[in-house]
């Protein structure tokens, strides 16, 4: 039988042919957690009496509440480093950036199983790694053994072909999909990307896919490594000859076919992540904050687009527009680009990278009844901190013509 | 495996924040987070849940973030299981690893209401409504799991066995 891209990466891990549905134990090859799984993970590996098995496999990251806004996230910060220090693990402290970021910028590989105590580890599937979220337990135990159990999952196939027109971005392609097959369409599944369209995609985009394969109830999203995949392994310090493809007549459980270039700009409605709308539906609807950040959209590209709405304009006397680079390399490029420049000029607030408003812990929580236009992957009730307010979701072009005009804007007019 | 006790119903796609919100994470006193289940949705319901109770909800349950507090402060609350037409995955694993008994029973939904009492058989599959005398099958979860929820969930279970014996 013919092989998804989940099998193939998994039966190369466990060197046995392994098919869906298959229960298999793997060996990890990165492990990662941040300040609000980190804590748990740690307590549970003492409660299991082990160490860690190889210090040089895990990755901690202070990203979710950084810097601390309370002396109770200041001792979880504390604990953390001094199980790092202790163990040399290597940590990424406050202001390095959010998790997924940072792990695909640095540590990353195709054909490998990555374990991350955050929904969002699917991210990495752009990079051909069966990359997953679970919880602090499972990763305790990954630290502690080496290994996880896992169930080889079912693929749901999508596949895009043509270009996507101007004004649509990766971001747009994904909450498309999402919308069509539901927040629970892939529930168990891992996603695999393909089709003519993968061609015209930057890794930035693809991140991005990846990024919200969880909020169709995804256990990874995976794209191919082609020659894009190569080109940004080799420029970020990571040659490899590795290609991987899915076989032709693999076996897939669901398939979706999209046409590119009938795509337009969207926005996801609130509370739930596939109430997607086009923008055009939505036009004209107030917003007092816009939040443009994340592990879905505070790439290097994601700020150009939004400089390129700011630049000259002055954000709306209404609104409050928080920037957020996803790591410190990002807000670096910003800096010496002059995009971060743009953003103060235009009247934006620039955080230190990190997660900040994202998962309403600090730095942008949403006042009663307000309503936040965010580039987030969630829009659930009480996601940004406060369950009386709105969030709605869309690409950064129409966040920053939002934060702009004081209302959601068609961005095609 | 048997559990008897009183219904609280939810809907579909109960996500990780409206179980907990992310800004309660701050602190790793359980018992006072899960002083804010479900404030969300019912920011009466853990004055009302009595330890026992039993939830049951729709579709995905559980959606959302990775966050084991979610399945931490349900069973805080002294919830004994929950039942849901099916769980979003990573929910799914957290709830089993801390041995909180989770039950993917569709149908189950039609013929259970809020206050009814039920029992839930595990080891048979079988869930009995007292309250309307009516019964519904469900597919059990994987011997391998049965017996990490049996050890009260995978550390004890690992602490034990000293590896996964699948
Ligand atoms: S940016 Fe938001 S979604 Fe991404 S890891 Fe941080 S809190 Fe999670």
């Amino acid at each position: 039988m013919s092989l998804t891209l989940a099998e193939k990466i998994l039966s190369s891990k466990t060197g046995s042919r392994v098919e869906a549905g298959d229960i298999i134990v793997t060996s990890v090859d990165l492990i990662m957690a941040h300040d609000g799984t980190a804590p748990i993970a740690i307590n549970q590996l003492k409660e299991l009496g082990l160490n860690v098995f190889d210090p040089s496999k895990i990755i901690l990251v202070l990203d979710h509440a950084t810097p601390s806004p309370k002396e109770t996230v200041s001792n979880l910060h504390k604990m953390i480093r001094e199980f790092a220090w202790k163990n040399n693990i290597k940590l990424y402290d406050v202001g390095c950036g959010v998790c997924h970021q940072i792990l695909v910028e640095n540590h990353v590989n195709p054909l490998t199983v990555v374990l991350g105590a955050d929904s969002h580890t699917c991210t990495h599937g752009a990079l051909g790694a069966f990359a997953t979220g679970m919880g602090s337990t499972d990763i305790a135990v990954a630290m502690g053994y080496g290994q996880t159990w896992l169930k080889v999952p079912h693929t749901y196939k999508i596949k895009i072909d043509g270009k996507l027109p101007p004004h649509v971005y990766s971001k747009d392609l994904i909450l498309t999909i999402i919308k069509k097959i539901t927040a629970s369409g892939a529930t168990y599944m891992s996603m695999e990307f393909q089709g003519s369209t993968l061609k015209h995609l930057t890794m930035e985009d693809r991140f991005t896919i990846a990024n919200m394969a969880i909020e169709a109830g995804g256990k990874t999203g995976l794209f191919p490594v082609d020659e894009t995949t190569i080109k940004y392994l080799a420029n970020t310090g990571r040659s490899t000859n590795i290609r991987l493809e899915p076989d032709p007549d693999a076996y897939y459980q669901k398939e979706l076919e999209l046409d590119a270039t009938q795509l337009q700009p969207v926005v996801a409605a609130p509370d739930q992540v596939d109430n997607v709308h086009p923008v055009s539906e939505l036009e004209g609807q107030e917003v007092n904050q816009v939040f443009i950040g994340t592990c879905t959209n505070g790439r290097l590209s994601d700020l150009q687009t939004a400089a390129r709405i700011l630049k000259g304009n002055k954000v709306n006397s209404r609104v409050r527009l928080i920037i957020q680079p996803s790591s410190a390399k990002i807000y670096l490029q910003a800096l010496k680009t002059g995009l971060i420049e743009t953003f103060i000029e235009a009247g934006a607030t620039v955080n230190p990278p990190g997660c900040g408003p994202c998962i309403g812990r600090h730095l942008g929580i949403l006042a009663d009844g307000e309503i936040c236009l965010s580039t987030q992957n969630r829009n659930f009730k009480g996601r940004m901190g406060n369950p009386n307010s709105k969030i709605y979701l869309s690409n950064p072009e129409i966040a920053a013509l939002a934060a702009v005009k004081g209302y959601i804007t068609n961005p095609t007019k | 495996m048997i559990l008897k006790g009183r219904v609280w119903k939810f809907g579909d796609n109960v996500n990780t924040d409206e179980i907990i919100a992310g800004k309660r994470l701050l602190t790793l006193d359980f018992n006072e987070i899960a002083k804010y289940a479900f404030e969300a949705i019912d920011p009466e319901f853990t004055k009302k849940v009595k330890p026992g109770d039993i939830i049951i909800a729709g579709d995905n349950f559980g959606c959302g973030s990775s966050r084991e507090q979610a399945p931490i402060v349900i069973k805080k609350l002294g919830v004994s299981a929950v039942i849901a037409n099916y769980f979003a995955r990573i929910f799914f694993r957290n709830a089993i690893n801390i041995g909180l008994p989770l039950i993917e029973a569709p149908g189950a939904y039609q013929i259970i209401n809020e206050g009814d009492i039920i029992e839930v058989n595990l080891t048979e599959g079988v869930i009995k409504n007292f309250t309307t005398n009516k019964e519904i099958r469900f597919k059990k979860i994987p011997k391998f799991l049965t017996e990490i929820l049996a050890e009260g969930g995978v550390i004890n279970y690992l602490r034990k066995n000293g590896e996964f014996k699948i």
